[in-house]
Formats: structure tokens, C-alpha cells, sequence
């Protein structure tokens, strides 16, 4: 596939939203701005990365998270203005770029080991959890 | 048939851009003139109303002559497209030759426009995916060297003759295609863009006519 006309490309770039550096594995805390009925409120989503889309502003990102021993999965477009804050917690060791595996596991298994390259702030957020 | 003026542009592709809210809209990106407007047909003279537009800049070495001449003596740039609008009398009135017709002098976002393209060519196409057909519904029960055909294509020997116009295997694509009622998202009239919710025929780089939509309701607001 061919890329974008230069006139597409820049009208995506100015709509780009910068956020924190964060990559698959890292736990994050999304601040999501949602709306129940008339009302807006910020809902925190908290679990860990397992996928990043790129693609300038079509990109998304997918956290997972266990609640109440259910698996839940959200897509984030990256670049939504609906996205307040985006906190990054710690940072996994991973080997894939996709962490499907970790829909299979349950519990102790389904951890992911602190990044070593990441260790000063991987360590904080232990200590934190 | 529709009276209303339109515009020609060019696909640039798509993307999708974010609303105030955050909704996402996927949108075709259209280079919109500006175009000139380089004849006026009047009821007199022609016996019906029009206005000719002219968008882009032609290759001058394999313009002819005489076609150079008409646009030399307009004293306007030669286009590379020239498009009729059939309009209504006092439409007709609001445009002098040689004018600059921009894209927020007709559209504006949020209303509703027609646009004309010809359609991505697929060459000679089998029944499948010319015409949706489902193709030999089985590959077993004895089926063999039959999975994408048609069938049958008539009746015995009343009539004895293949109807006209069934559905059968050749071109498809290529033609001219409009989609009806596509809204307008955003406009970047500085940048002469036009961003419309929805895909529109035709592929990237393809010549395309924007109408105001000849159906439907205004969108609420």
C-alpha cells in the first residue's frame, strides 16, 4: 500500500495527541472521559498494555485488566481527546509485541516479570502495589 | 435531474478524524478547486441553463490548439477538467465568466451532497463478484468443476431465448457511480479540502463531482 497523500498526512498530524511513552507490557491508568445518560465523568481503567496499533492518528491501544475474576479488554483510539490522563505504572518484561497469551492465564501465571531496563521506576510501582 | 451546482475535485484518501467529543469519523479527504468557471449556457443562446467549471491545470503540450485558444481568449488558465452544472435561471445569474468558485462558496459542513466518480475498474468479472451471486451452493453431492458459476440462465422453450438484461459474467467497475446523501464533515478552505463521512467512489487520485444531495432531508443540526 501506497502512503497517504502529503495533504492527508498533514491534516493526521495535526491532530496527533502527545502522550506519555509507554510501550506492550507497561501497566497504565487511563483517565477516560465518559458519558452516562446527559452526565460526563472520568473513569479510570487501569491494567496493562497488549497491544499498540500505529498509524499516525488511526492508532489504538487495547489494556487488559482482571475485574472480579473476569477478563476485560478496552481499545483506546491513542489520539482521543476523550483520554484526560494516561499515568504509566511500571513496565513488564515481554517478548511479543501482542500479549494474547495472557487471555489463557489466570492468577499468579498471568503476572508479567518487572522490566529490567525499566527497573527504577518498575520498582517504585511494586513497592506501590 | 439535479439543478444544483456542484464542484470538481480530486480523491487525495482517507482517514478518520476526532470530534469535539471524541466521536471518531472516518472521512474520505477531496481536493476541492478551485475551479473557474469558464461558460455560461443561457436559455437563449442554448436553450437551457448550465454552467461549465474547469478544475486543475492541463498538460499544455497535448492540449489542441483550438482548445487553447478558447481559454486564451477567457483569459484563464487551461483545465485539465471541465464539468457541466445544469442550473436553475437565477443560479445561473450569480456566475461571470472567469470566476474563482472556492469550496465554502457552495458546501458548508454538515449539510448533505451527491458525489459522481467512476468506480475502481475490476476488469472481466465472473457472476460472483459482478453481481453477488452465491456460486454452486455445494461443493459435494457430486458437484465437480462447478463451485463459482451462475446457473441458469433461462427457460426451456418458452421463451427459448436468454432474457435481456440477466445478470451474467464481464466488465465491471469503471463506470460512472454516484453516492447519494453523504455528509460533509469538515471543510479546510484554506487548504481547499473537503472531508466527507463515508467512502467515495472511485480510487485515490480519481476525477470526482461534488453536488449539493438532490434527495433527502437537510440533517438536523
Amino acid at each position: 500500500m501506497s502512503s497517504p497523500h502529503p495533504q492527508i498526512q498533514a491534516l493526521e498530524s495535526s491532530q496527533i495527541r502527545e502522550l506519555p511513552s509507554f510501550r506492550v507490557g507497561d501497566s497504565v491508568k487511563v483517565h477516560y472521559l465518559i458519558r452516562e445518560g446527559e452526565k460526563e465523568r472520568v473513569q479510570v481503567f487501569q491494567g496493562t498494555v497488549i497491544r499498540r496499533t500505529r498509524g499516525s492518528i488511526r492508532g489504538t491501544f487495547t489494556v487488559r485488566k482482571v475485574a472480579f475474576g473476569v477478563g476485560v479488554e478496552r481499545i483506546f483510539p491513542s489520539s482521543s481527546p476523550r483520554i484526560q490522563k494516561l499515568e504509566v505504572l511500571g513496565s513488564g518484561h515481554v517478548r511479543q509485541a501482542r500479549l494474547y497469551y495472557l487471555r489463557e492465564l489466570r492468577g499468579k501465571k498471568a503476572r508479567l516479570r518487572a522490566n529490567p531496563r525499566h527497573t527504577a521506576s518498575a520498582v517504585t510501582s511494586t513497592k506501590k502495589n | 435531474m439535479s439543478k444544483n451546482v456542484g464542484l470538481i475535485g480530486r480523491k487525495l484518501g482517507s482517514t478518520q478524524i476526532f470530534q469535539e467529543d471524541g466521536t471518531v469519523v472516518p472521512v474520505t479527504v477531496l481536493e476541492m478547486g478551485p475551479c473557474t468557471v469558464v461558460n455560461r449556457k443561457t436559455k437563449e443562446r442554448d436553450g437551457y441553463t448550465a454552467i461549465s467549471l474547469g478544475f486543475g491545470k492541463a498538460n499544455l503540450k497535448n492540449t489542441p490548439k483550438p482548445e487553447k485558444g478558447i481559454y486564451e481568449s477567457l483569459g484563464v488558465e487551461t483545465p485539465e477538467t471541465v464539468t457541466e452544472f445544469r442550473v436553475e435561471s437565477d443560479t445561473l445569474e450569480k456566475f461571470e465568466i472567469g470566476q474563482e468558485v472556492r469550496v465554502n462558496d457552495i458546501f458548508a459542513e454538515g449539510i448533505t451532497v451527491d458525489v459522481t466518480g467512476t468506480s475502481k475498474g475490476r476488469g472481466f468479472t465472473g457472476v460472483m463478484k459482478r453481481h453477488n451471486f452465491h456460486g454452486a451452493g455445494t461443493a459435494t453431492h457430486g458437484t465437480h468443476e462447478y463451485k463459482r458459476h451462475g446457473g441458469s440462465i433461462g427457460m426451456n422453450m418458452t421463451p427459448g431465448r436468454t432474457l435481456k438484461g440477466t445478470k451474467m459474467p464481464g466488465q465491471h467497475g469503471s463506470k460512472r457511480t454516484t453516492t447519494l446523501n453523504l455528509k460533509v464533515a469538515k471543510i479546510l478552505e484554506d487548504k481547499n479540502l473537503l472531508l466527507i463521512a463515508g467512502s467515495v467512489p472511485g480510487p485515490n487520485q480519481g476525477t470526482i463531482t461534488v453536488r449539493k444531495a438532490i434527495k433527502g432531508r437537510p440533517p438536523q443540526a
